[in-house]
């Protein structure tokens, strides 16, 4: 792996700390005290090394400039900035530092004009993804911004220009290879399929019976291949009821879909009715309930473009539950709502009724409460059918969210990847249209922070059970990083069959790939394996918070409170057990009188394993 | 057997009579719920054992029998009874609702009021008693004391009314709500009982707990009578600051420099002013009881700098009278005088919120979370936020903890002396000053330290705990009523949340703290003064013209708790400051890591207005305005200057390495004040979260605690020294036990210690009424109308 650095480096362990520096972004959000040190040193060398980054390998200089930043906090500080075709960064004296990875930038403006007056009114503003904006403000002289503006322009939205996305240049080597954590065979062994109920089928191999569905698909055992294709024509994009997850006990199941081609007239599909029976009957349960995610005028309106709703009278033994869950349009005007009321300042005056005027936590409130009903019905043993307009944003939110409730294995580090893999990204959420990776429409309707969302509800969830899952906060904000960073394939793309056009599983490298290779940096030492547990988070106002730390993590007096003492204290109480551990065996050893062989035994049971101490402490809930 | 049968037979009796039982019932409110009640009596009745008789039961059927039968089973039903505590009234086959839910279905038991609280004993036996780890040895969950009662409300079928005291006699409704201080809600059924019983008890616990009694009424009394405490016990604990040692001890250790008052130790000055307090040097003793102490610089607490935190009751205005203006004058050079720095002033009724403000803006506040049923807290949900915001008591908090801010930045960054001011002396001024101790000094965020705080600036400072919390009822002391110190409480609540290793305590003890203010046992809370507190406990003491009543003081915690629970006050996240330092921390010394290294600036003399210099001219230009309360006004808190300064001051603080034995501010900022989850959510078990919440977390530390303290003493057997730098964290031994003893017995919950789940049915609470058309409309473009994904051709 070549290092490549802008500028002179005389300090090689200088250079080391601000790789760590510059990749973990300079914004050092985790365990900001416990390295503490590390960072004064850190400010201390970039001081006397300005302007040197560590590129990525695959990653090249485009252009460098002087330039003036308007930083929202310490107001405009002069310094450089280097544009390479991954990332904007900048360096100032007084250590101030960007490193945007330029696929979190959502739109590059020109700010002001040649004539314009005023300090700082020439230059650039550029709207990023990830909740913040920059400003930069040129000399007004000679077009000094046309060359910066076009490049960044070029470089930002590869896909609108014939450039390919960084993850296709990146030449990133990871001991792991993330590519292979989710393998739907296994992941389906692991829940116990194909029973006699359930059958594995290979009928979309070749994506021909729903183009946005995975290959493998696990369907009744009683619905032959001909009932699909005859399913597939009712529901819209094909997308047909299939199982997502099933419960080992009860064997109740998940399946999505997308709704029903209804329509004004209301038609009818025998062979979907029969097939939703089939689902219900699987495990012997009286009545299926379908979860349509959407509020139920949506539902209706839906009818007049064709789509609609299980009716009542047409679906013998199914119910019909209507969540509420609006649609990705009115997501995204809410976080743009939120953005607007933190960034760059938090809101002051009435900053509860603010945060409540956007609705975001309103919005996390009812996702949360549907996946909580559909992991109750689970639990209690009832079949369930999710859907919503497509089947690929909301019903991939309840799906996933209600798996993470009832499967423990979803909460540790390798499961949760295996469930984003599953739900999100083989089962074709539209990750490029709603995040618009390299594409410069930022206007685009297609874009919503479906996603986003969801791993908000993921940390409610974290939050209101510290112990439950065994990967961090670290990982939440780093998937959402790399959600827009287009440094790694992972979220390219809308569904498999273009991942495969695309061939990104051989061209790109996995974000696994850097998760899995550094794994105990995205672990919670909290984490208290509990298997048979279904997590029922408070869907309660109460109790939702804003995400501050990811929210309103660009506001320098936020941060400060981000760091976790609880954890901190932890880690240096495990330190010294186990610096104890080591002192009384070293003593064990040198001491041999007869007298405290007693002692020694007993310490020595507690020195081999540790493990075994804890878990005797630790009784389940 | 026999027993059995009969049982068997009753059961019938009432199923063949069940028409008839139903009208029957006195003020049936709806055929279901009493269904409901009568099926869940004789389930109860199915369970229990063959030892009790159930009169609950019997009074449907003949309701002669119930005299015979009662009379011996009643004595059993008392709840332990306290030394002192006497029964007042009593009635049985009060139905108790379960609290958390809608079916209208409770226990039967005997509602009592005595001397002391209102007491439900339920018919039930008992359940396994696993949860009892925090148990209050006072009262139980059943139990509230008459001063914790809130309000009272009468219900009859839908409708609510408050109950006022004075009421109509042989009136009482079918439905008792009590609503309490620490925010139980408890809902009682007087309809099964006989009439005269309910009748009594109905107004007996109005009578004792809404009517105005005399302050001899107050059970700490009778209970005080009948029990002893050993003063030394208590003494050796917190600094009582009842003596002049005690506040020379804090002014030695704080490196003041004033002069310690012992001439009002038997009250001869004022009963008003404290036994023993501390004023500047030059305040001669002519000054002392000049305007009853009001405008008397009271010491609070001295910087290593020199400078010092002084607090004072204004004097009122008096037109044209030039008196207490020279007064003032004299005061206001006395504290600048006696250092080398300025003075700054602040009167604080100018810029925070009055005490009525406080009143209406908690009681506003404390309806969000005293829930009658669940519909209606769901009902509320959507608009949490707003009207947590709308009653602005967070904002509140949030004000007061900014002065504070202020005030430690004028003694830290500037070097000024502060005087802070209100018309009392002894509200705002008590959160202020103790909260800029807290920020400033470690010592006070130790456990005994805090307790101490509390006894110097709100027990000895003269905080009128009696009016502000008017356990009489005395209707001349409704206006002076405000929880004043529950915002103090908050307050550190707001700073622990987010500096939680810098604190010994924790926000259980916190928690348990504001309970202990309707505790009518603790001397700490009975008083408006010390001289009040002193002629009171002489009066009312036995030995006349001997020693006074001798009482505890919630600082006691053994009487209301055992010592496992006392172990849940400790932090686990505190860790002791490494010894080497605690030596340099006994002289401060000014390059002490918590003080901001500041240019020498900071020894300019500040340029703002407000600020005295100590040059005499100077100080008569400024003081020659006419209007007292113009010189005296500071810059206000709300001009931008001011928060903008604070502002600043805070990030230049956040910038230095965060040392949790030094200085500590607080984040202002909108996310950062929260609401007390703990004190307010506890008792409502829909919002409970099982198996987790903060306390999960904590729990594994205190676990891990309780591992390194084994092998610590395993180490120290093996008289294997350990290194210094891991004496810090030591931790205190008894902490981790507790937990991991409650671990073991029971679920933990975000409402933990105070509920514990054992009997909860594991079923997720799913929010009711989950339709919030509201936002819906005003959408631009109706966006929420609109398809996913494109229009109809999308649809193809």
């Amino acid at each position: 792996m070549a290092r490549a650095v802008f500028s002179s480096p005389n300090a090689a362990a200088a250079a080391n700390i601000l790789v760590n520096f510059a990749v973990l972004h300079i914004a050092t959000w985790s365990r900001k005290s416990q390295f503490n040190s590390a960072l004064i040193a850190s400010r201390e060398s970039l001081k006397m090394e300005p302007l040197a980054v560590t590129l990525l390998p695959g990653e090249e200089r485009v252009i460098d400039k002087d330039i003036m930043y308007i930083c929202p906090f310490s107001g405009p500080v002069k310094g450089k900035v280097f544009i390479t075709n991954y990332r904007l960064y900048f360096k100032s004296d007084p250590s101030v530092t960007l490193n945007v990875p330029l696929g979190a930038i959502g739109r590059v403006e020109k700010m002001g004009g040649a004539s314009s007056r005023g300090e700082n009114s020439y230059g650039l503003d550029i709207t990023c993804k990830d909740m913040r904006n920059l400003r930069f403000a040129l000399k007004q002289e000679g077009h000094s911004r046309r060359d910066i503006f076009d490049i960044l322009f070029r470089y930002a939205f590869p896909l609108s220009h014939g450039l390919l996305l960084f993850a296709y240049l990146s030449q990133e080597k990871y001991e792991e290879n993330g590519w292979s954590v989710y393998k739907p065979m296994e992941e389906f062994r692991r829940q116990g399929l194909p029973t006699d109920k359930w059958r594995i089928t290979f009928i979309n191999d070749n994506y021909e019976l729903c183009d946005t569905y995975p290959t493998i698909l696990v369907v009744p055992f009683k619905a032959t291949e001909e009932d699909l294709r005859k399913v597939s024509t009712f529901r819209s994009r094909g997308r047909i009821p299939v199982l997502s997850w099933i419960h080992r006990e009860n064997q109740a199941v998940i399946c999505r879909c997308s709704q029903p081609l209804v329509g004004m007239s209301g038609k009818r599909n025998k062979d979907d009715e029969r097939y939703l029976d089939v689902i219900r009957e699987a495990n012997g349960t009286a009545k299926l309930t379908i979860y349509d995610a959407r509020p139920s005028v949506n539902a209706v309106a839906n009818k007049a473009t064709g789509g609609g709703y299980e009716g009542d009278d047409t679906y013998q033994n199914a119910e019909l539950v209507f969540l509420d869950i609006h649609n990705i349009h009115v997501m995204r005007e809410s976080l743009k709502k939120l953005k607007d009321i933190v960034y760059p300042n938090v809101e002051e005056s009435h900053w509860l009724s603010s945060l409540e005027s956007t609705h975001w936590l309103e919005h996390i409130k009812l996702v949360l409460s549907g996946a909580i009903q559909v992991a109750d019905k689970i639990s209690g043993g009832n079949s369930v059918v999710v859907h919503c307009s497509d089947g690929w944003d909301r019903t991939a939110q309840l799906t996933s969210l209600a798996m993470l409730m009832l499967d423990s294995h979803y909460r540790t580090l390798r499961g949760f990847q295996v469930l984003l893999e599953k739900e999100w990204i083989s089962f074709g959420h539209k990750f490029a249209s709603r995040i618009g990776h390299g594409d410069k429409n930022h206007a685009d309707q297609d874009r919503s922070p479906i996603f986003v969302q969801f791993i908000d509800c993921v940390w409610q969830m974290t939050k209101q059970f510290p112990t439950a899952f065994e990967f961090n906060e670290r990982l939440l904000m780093t998937i959402l990083d790399h959600l827009f960073s287009c440094r790694f394939g992972t979220f390219l793309y809308n569904c498999e069959s273009a991942r495969d056009t695309n061939e990104v599983r051989s061209k790109t490298v996995s974000l696994w790939s850097l998760v899995n290779s550094d794994s105990t940096s995205y672990l919670n030492p909290f984490y208290t394996p509990e298997s048979s547990r279904v997590l029922y988070p408070v869907a309660s106002m109460r109790h939702l918070e804003l995400w501050v730390t990811y929210y309103i993590r660009w506001n320098p007096r936020i941060r400060q409170q981000q760091q976790s003492p609880v954890e901190q204290r932890y880690m240096e109480l495990l330190a010294l057990r186990d610096e104890y551990l080591k002192k009384l065996e070293e003593l064990q050893l040198t001491d041999s009188s007869p007298n405290s062989s007693h002692l020694s035994n007993s310490s020595a049971s507690n020195a081999a394993s540790p493990t075994q101490h804890i878990n005797h402490l630790h009784t389940p809930f | 057997m026999r027993m059995f049968d009969g049982r068997v037979l009753l059961k019938q009796v009432i199923l063949l009579f069940w028409p008839l039982i139903s009208t029957w019932v006195q003020g049936a409110e709806k055929i279901d719920s009493c269904q409901l009640q009568v099926l869940e009596m004789l389930s109860s009745l199915g369970s229990a054992g063959g030892k009790s008789a159930k009169p609950s039961f019997v009074s449907y059927v003949t309701p002669e029998e119930i005299k015979s039968e009662k009379e011996p089973s009643r004595k059993e039903k008392h709840p332990d009874l306290l030394p002192g505590e006497v029964v007042f009234c009593s009635a049985s086959t009060v139905l108790k609702y379960t609290q958390d839910d809608l079916s209208q279905r409770g226990v039967f038991g005997v509602l009592l009021c005595t001397n002391f609280r209102v007491s439900f004993v339920s018919d039930e036996e008992p359940t396994e008693e696993m949860g009892q780890l925090f148990k209050n040895k006072l009262y139980g969950e059943n139990d509230i004391p008459l001063s914790c009662v809130d309000n009272i409300y009468g219900g009859s079928e839908d409708k609510r009314k408050l109950i006022t005291g004075g009421l109509v006699k042989n009136k009482y409704p079918s439905k008792m709500i009590i609503h309490c201080k620490d925010l139980r809600v408890f809902q009682f059924s007087l309809s099964f009982s006989k009439e005269e019983d309910a009748k009594k008890i109905f107004q007996g616990i109005v009578h004792h707990c809404l009517e105005p009694k005399s302050l001899r009424c107050l059970f700490a009394f009778s209970y005080c009578e009948n029990t002893s405490y050993p003063e030394a016990q208590r003494k050796k604990q917190t600094v009582m600051f009842d003596s002049v040692e005690d506040w020379t001890q804090d002014m030695k250790r704080t490196k003041g420099n004033c002069r310690v008052v012992s001439e009002n130790s038997n009250f001869e000055l004022s009963p008003k002013l404290p036994q023993y307090f501390i004023v500047p040097k030059n305040v001669s003793d002519e000054d002392l009881t000049k305007y009853q102490g009001k405008g008397l610089p009271m010491w609070c607490w001295s910087h290593h700098s020199g400078c010092a935190l002084f607090k004072t009751a204004s004097i009122p205005l008096v037109q044209e009278d030039n008196v207490p203006q020279t007064y003032m004058e004299k005061m206001l050079t006395a504290v600048a005088h006696n250092h080398l720095y300025s003075v700054k002033t602040e009167d604080l009724s100018d810029t925070l919120p009055t005490v009525q403000d406080i009143l209406l803006s908690y009681n506003k506040f404390k309806q969000f979370f005293l829930i009658d049923n669940t519909t209606e807290f769901w009902m509320s949900d959507m608009k949490w936020f707003s009207s947590l915001d709308n009653c602005g008591w967070l904002d509140i908090i949030r004000q007061c903890l900014q002065k504070a801010v202020e005030v430690v930045e004028s003694l830290e960054k500037e070097n000024t002396n502060v005087l802070i001011m209100e018309e009392g002396g002894s509200d705002l001024c008590c959160v202020v000053s103790s909260l800029v101790q807290l920020m400033l000094d470690p010592y006070y965020r130790t456990l005994l330290g805090f307790q101490s705080l509390v006894q110097k600036e709100w027990v000895a400072g003269g905080h009128a705990f009696l009016d502000r919390s008017n356990h009489l009822h005395l209707k001349d002391k409704v206006e002076s009523q405000s929880p004043v110190f529950l915002l103090f409480l908050e307050c550190v609540w707001q700073l622990q949340q987010q500096h939680g290793p810098a604190f010994q305590f924790s926000e259980t003890y916190l928690t348990v703290l504001s309970d202990s203010v309707h505790v009518p046992v603790f001397t700490t809370f009975l008083f408006n003064n010390d001289g009040h507190r002193d002629s009171l406990l002489r009066a009312e003491s036995p030995h006349t013209q001997r020693s006074p009543l001798n009482c505890p003081t919630v600082w006691d915690w053994s009487v209301q708790f055992d010592c496992k629970a006392q172990d849940l006050f400790t932090n686990p996240l505190y860790t002791e400051k490494p010894k080497q330092d605690t030596s340099v921390r006994k002289s401060y010394r000014p390059r002490h890591l918590r003080q901001l290294s500041l240019p020498s600036s900071a020894f300019k003399t500040p340029p703002k207005k407000g600020f005295f210099k100590d040059e005499a001219d100077n100080l008569k230009k400024i003081l020659g305005v006419k209007r007292l309360s113009r010189w005296m006004l500071s810059p206000s808190s709300d001009s931008p200057q001011t928060s903008s300064s604070v502002r600043e001051f805070y990030e230049a603080w956040q910038t230095k390495p965060l040392d949790y034995h030094g200085l500590l501010l607080p984040c202002l900022d909108g996310p950062s004040i929260r609401v007390w989850m703990q004190r307010y959510l506890r008792w409502i078990h829909d919002v409970q979260i099982l198996g987790g919440g903060p306390v999960a977390m904590l729990s594994k530390v205190s676990e891990i605690l309780g591992e390194v303290q084994e092998l610590q003493r395993q180490l120290d057997r093996h008289g294997c020294t350990l290194t210094s730098n891991h004496k810090g964290a030591r931790p205190r031994a008894k902490t981790a036990a507790a937990v991991i003893a409650a671990r073991s017995s029971v679920r933990l919950s975000s409402s933990f210690p105070f509920v514990t789940s054992r009997n909860w049915a594991f079923k997720p609470a799913i929010p009711t009424s989950l339709l919030q058309s509201l936002m819906v409309t005003g959408m631009p473009g109706n966006l929420a109308d609109r398809e996913d994904d494109g229009g109809p051709e999308s649809l193809v």
